[in-house]
């Protein structure tokens, strides 16, 4: 058996190393091409942009890192990271910018104000809105569960077997400001808040519940993917007015709508290369987002991909990104 | 499930189980009165002092990341080699490097070596299976993030088992420091990753240095866990005899104990390599390169089938290593018993043919494209990828109906009782409950120990959480060792069924969770139960393994013996084979408890909210980081907790 076995080994291995020799004799060699190193890196250099993981994040990210590449000559290298840990890398020297900030207000005074490693580099150009959902066939069901006022009418539609007697309010991801758990009590609302602990579980639950035509209520936000899928509903809370939310254990009203903004490494805005006068002049709208988001997400085209697609049908859109010099 | 376990077991003092039982039902009368007093309520978005001061810390060691000389001096040395160390793994396999388009070996080349090595490590038979897994990995479309991932993953193995090994072998020869390194290595192995993930990018950057500690932070414990088992059970005589012949203690350890010791090793790598490649989908929140980057970018959009072809990549990876590193132990033990001087020969002719073969094919794959660049031609990743999208949204859409019903019965009858007994009692009440068990169960030493434990859950600032994921991980394991038991006990009376079953284990067990959350989602809801269900299929295999193991070492006469006095399969199976394999189930519950705790954090993802959830949005945000440090800790006590009140018990079990 053995014997047998291991001449077997032979055999196929001179078959093999034939076989090998034969193909060996052929075919292009590594680096002949010559596409292995593309044009020169022009004064650019490199550009590092962090990746926070969301779909609308991927498209500004990956607009900007063609036009960087293609037009300026960078080398653009991307890190996938959580925002907290971008934010660290600005200090760090690993991260040069993050293309779509959501508030987040703590970071910008640690980083920014505390420690100085960060500072802003102006609007993206796209709204961010934070709010209670539903899904559409609920809001045309019942018309009236839009408004926070009649929330208690329905609370027992929203119950699950993690609310106890009381609906569910379904929360997600921790890495965005939720005053939820304020506002049920202040709004003295029949609601407990069950936290889903990720987007992906949002998502998941919004999508089924307009699949299956089952009750939910959740936090949400726009700009998003799934929003050009499954149209969901905005709750009205009572409106927000400037300083209504300054202390959370009171907060009463709705979130504010967010001028998503970008935000750089100090060194990055101080050293004023090219990269960073592209993302400092970058801005777009949610339209421009949203599209190049259902690039990916939808029509499952790679983040490069899309990105491409979108700069070559809007040549004049970027063009006023592109520093006052070149080309 | 302690109680299981010892029930009916010891006939002369039937009174523990009865005891335990009436410590029990005190409780529950004391709840029904007390319930809702002391509880220890904290919000998701309180903290205590102790959170705010842990706060504080990790803002100070941020801040002065650039001026401290301990930064400056030691930790920015280390990630120097490590990062360089990685890349140069990484230029070799599988990133473009020194002015290529393509790394220095392409993919004929790496299928090769894999084959080679697999053919002198273990032999033919896993050299085939290298072979066939690797070019899998090729005609899933995967390639590039297969070798990344593999890099990343064998840099970490290799760098664990330099420390991990010496450490190990210090540990096995003295018991002084294997006290101390023990409850280091529970540590190492219970604390949540995504706690340590963040200040680890302080303390290494972001990058493969910081990829790579975390995943040797959790993998290293094994290798050295078993590499000192395997030196505290070579048997006294031995070293003895070695001794008497006037070795030194140097060659006692390399010519008596290594060798010796060499299997049990073995094993040990094998299991740092199973446990760093749970770690890839992880470590890719760290900008990790790799397959697991994949998974969670197809998270993203809800992508179940392209996910699932990343992590059935990674299972791929898996079980070769598996495979290979199995082989490799058992051939030692072979190659110790007989030298059989002609079967070497032709070993040796195959390794020098194989290593001749293998140059070539590293050659061409260092030359030409076509051996270099993984043909894309031939791709069958699309396939998978759409029939698995296709199956899911099939059984979400036909089955969310019926599984959410279980849910919510399940939650009904076990998860929400048992929970609102443990977070309604006051805290004193589960603690005396806990301490007074513990006393029964284990004596009294174990009750100090219980005792310590309940006093640092209180201190973390998180006793209701902690309960509330207590009551989780209780019902969840209880699935485990009902389903551990159920299968294990067929697959250890079935070689067939084994056979069959096995693999399927190994997948549930390295499929990274991330994959299958998305279905799970669809089908219980974002609730506790879908925690409970992912920690059962990743706990379960474990468990079942045991079980099966245990059952099959019951000595075959005894077995026969009973068939042949008239016994059925069922009185064969509970009053012959379940009571001898007793140490493997207790052995079960204890690692499936484990397994279970170590799942939580992936709970908090999808709705279990408590420990979990507390740690993620630690993760998540600034503010809460204090918090989720104090959970990831509370996570291990109870992992500690739990681990030393099973042991105990067990101990007490074996002993009556």
């Amino acid at each position: 058996m053995v014997r047998n076995g291991k001449t077997g080994v032979r055999g196929a291995g001179v078959v093999l190393a034939c076989a090998l020799a034969l193909a060996g004799c052929g075919g292009a060699k590594v680096g002949d091409t010559g596409s292995a190193q593309s044009g020169s890196t022009g004064d650019c250099g490199t550009f590092t942009i962090a990746i926070n993981p969301w779909v609308g994040y991927e498209a500004n990210a990956a607009v900007l890192a063609e036009v960087a590449e293609k037009e300026l000559g960078c080398k653009v290298t991307k890190k996938d990271l959580k925002e907290e840990v971008a934010w660290q890398g600005f200090g760090t020297g690993e991260v040069d910018a993050v293309v779509e900030n959501w508030g987040h207000d703590d970071l910008k005074k640690k980083y920014i104000e505390e420690q100085k490693t960060a500072v802003s580099a102006g609007s993206t150009g796209v709204e961010g809105q934070i709010g209670w959902y539903v899904p559409p066939w609920l809001a045309e069901k019942y018309p009236d569960i839009t408004d926070w006022n009649n929330l208690n009418k329905y609370a027992d539609l929203f119950k699950t077997s993690e609310s106890g007697d009381k609906g569910q309010l379904l929360d997600g991801d921790p890495s965005f400001v939720t005053n939820d758990e304020a506002l049920v009590k202040n709004l003295n609302l029949n609601f407990k808040v069950v936290y889903g602990g990720s987007e992906t579980a949002l998502i998941q639950a919004f999508k089924q519940a307009e699949e299956k035509k089952t009750p939910l209520i959740g936090y949400f936000y726009s700009p998003q993917w799934l929003l050009s899928q499954v149209k969901l509903v905005k709750v009205k809370l009572p409106p927000y007015a400037a300083g209504c939310d300054a202390v959370a254990e009171a907060i009463a009203c709705d979130y504010p709508d967010y001028d998503l903004d970008k935000i750089v490494s100090k060194k990055f805005a101080d050293a004023n290369g090219p990269a960073f006068q592209l993302v400092k002049n970058f801005t777009w709208t949610n339209e421009d987002q949203n599209l190049v988001a259902k690039y990916i997400a939808e029509d499952k085209m790679s983040a490069d991909a899309a990105a491409k697609k979108w700069v070559g049908d809007n040549a004049d859109k970027v063009k006023a990104w592109l520093p006052g010099g070149a080309k | 499930m302690a109680a299981v376990a010892v029930s009916g077991v010891d006939f002369r003092r039937p009174s523990r189980g009865v005891v335990v039982a009436l410590i029990l039902a005190l409780w529950l009368a004391l709840w029904a009165v007390l319930k809702g007093l002391h509880t220890l309520a904290l919000g998701p978005a309180q903290l205590t002092p102790l959170h705010q001061g842990l706060n504080d810390l990790n803002d100070a060691i941020g801040a002065s990341r650039n001026t401290n000389p301990l930064f400056l001096y030691f930790f920015n040395e280390i990630r120097l080699v490590i990062d360089e160390f990685v890349i140069l793994v990484q230029s070799l396999i599988a990133q473009p490097a020194f002015g290529r388009p393509l790394p220095l070996i392409g993919w004929l080349g790496v299928v090769a070596l894999a084959a080679f090595v697999s053919y002198a490590a273990g032999g033919f038979r896993v050299a085939l299976l290298a072979a066939a897994g690797f070019t899998f990995l090729g005609l899933q479309g995967l390639w590039q993030e297969s070798m990344d991932t593999l890099a990343l993953t064998l840099s970490a193995v290799l760098i664990a088992l330099l420390f991990g090994i010496p450490i190990g072998i210090w540990a096995g020869l003295s018991d002084r420091f294997a006290k101390i390194i023990t409850p280091v290595l529970d540590f190492m192995q219970t604390m949540p990753t995504f706690v340590y993930l963040a200040p680890l990018t302080l303390f290494f950057l972001i990058g493969p240095a910081s990829a790579t500690i975390a995943t040797l932070i959790y993998a290293a414990p094994p290798a050295i866990r078993l590499t000192a088992h395997g030196i505290r059970n070579v048997p006294g005589d031995t070293v003895e005899a070695s001794e008497s012949l006037g070795a030194t203690r140097a060659q006692t350890l390399g010519k008596v104990l290594l060798p010796t010791a060499k299997r049990t090793i073995i094993l040990g790598v094998n299991q740092t390599m199973m446990a760093a490649l749970s770690m890839v989908t992880i470590a890719a929140l760290i900008d990790a390169p790799g397959l697991g980057k994949t998974v969670i970018k197809a998270l993203q959009t809800l992508d179940v089938g392209t996910a699932f072809n990343a992590g059935l990549a990674i299972v791929v990876l898996a079980i070769v290593l598996d495979r290979v590193t199995t082989a490799a132990g058992t051939r030692v033990e072979r190659a110790r018993q007989n030298r059989n001087p002609l079967a070497a020969k032709v070993r040796t002719g195959g390794l020098i043919g194989g290593g001749a073969l293998t140059a070539v094919a590293i050659w061409l794959s260092y030359t030409y494209v076509w051996a270099a660049e993984f043909p894309s031609d031939g791709e069958i990743g699309g396939s998978i990828a759409k029939g698995v999208a296709t199956a899911t949204d099939w059984v979400q859409g036909n089955l969310s109906g019926i599984t959410n019903g279980v849910k919510d019965f399940a939650t009904l009858v076990l998860v929400d009782p048992l929970q609102s007994v443990l977070t309604g009692s006051p805290w004193w009440l589960v603690a005396a409950a806990v301490v007074a068990i513990s006393v029964v169960l284990g004596g009294v030493r174990a009750a100090i120990g219980s005792a310590v434990c309940l006093g640092l859950l209180v201190a973390t600032g998180l006793w209701q959480d902690a309960m509330a994921t207590l009551a989780s991980t209780l019902v969840a394991t209880a699935a485990v060792m009902v389903l551990g038991v159920v299968v294990g006990v067929w697959m250890g009376r079935s070689s067939h069924a084994d056979r069959f079953i096995r693999p399927v284990l190994d997948a549930a067990q390295t499929m990274p969770a991330f994959v299958y959350l998305v279905p799970f989602l669809a089908l219980f809801a974002a609730s506790r139960f879908t925690a409970i269900v992912a920690a059962v299929v990743f706990a379960a295999p474990v468990a079942i393994k045991i079980v099966a193991d245990g059952v099959r070492a019951v000595s075959p006469t005894t077995v026969e013996a009973a068939t042949a006095s008239g016994s059925s399969a069922w009185q064969t199976i509970t009053k012959v084979q379940l009571p001898m394999a007793r140490q493997a189930l207790v052995l079960a519950t204890n690692q499936g408890l484990i397994y279970v705790l170590s799942m939580v954090v992936v709970g908090g993802l999808v709705g279990a909210g408590a420990l979990g959830y507390d740690v993620v949005a630690g993760f998540s945000q600034g503010q809460l980081y204090g918090k989720g440090l104090a959970a990831g800790l509370a996570i291990v006590v109870l992992g500690v907790l739990l681990d030393r009140l099973t042991r105990a018990a067990a101990a007490r079990t074996g002993r009556a």
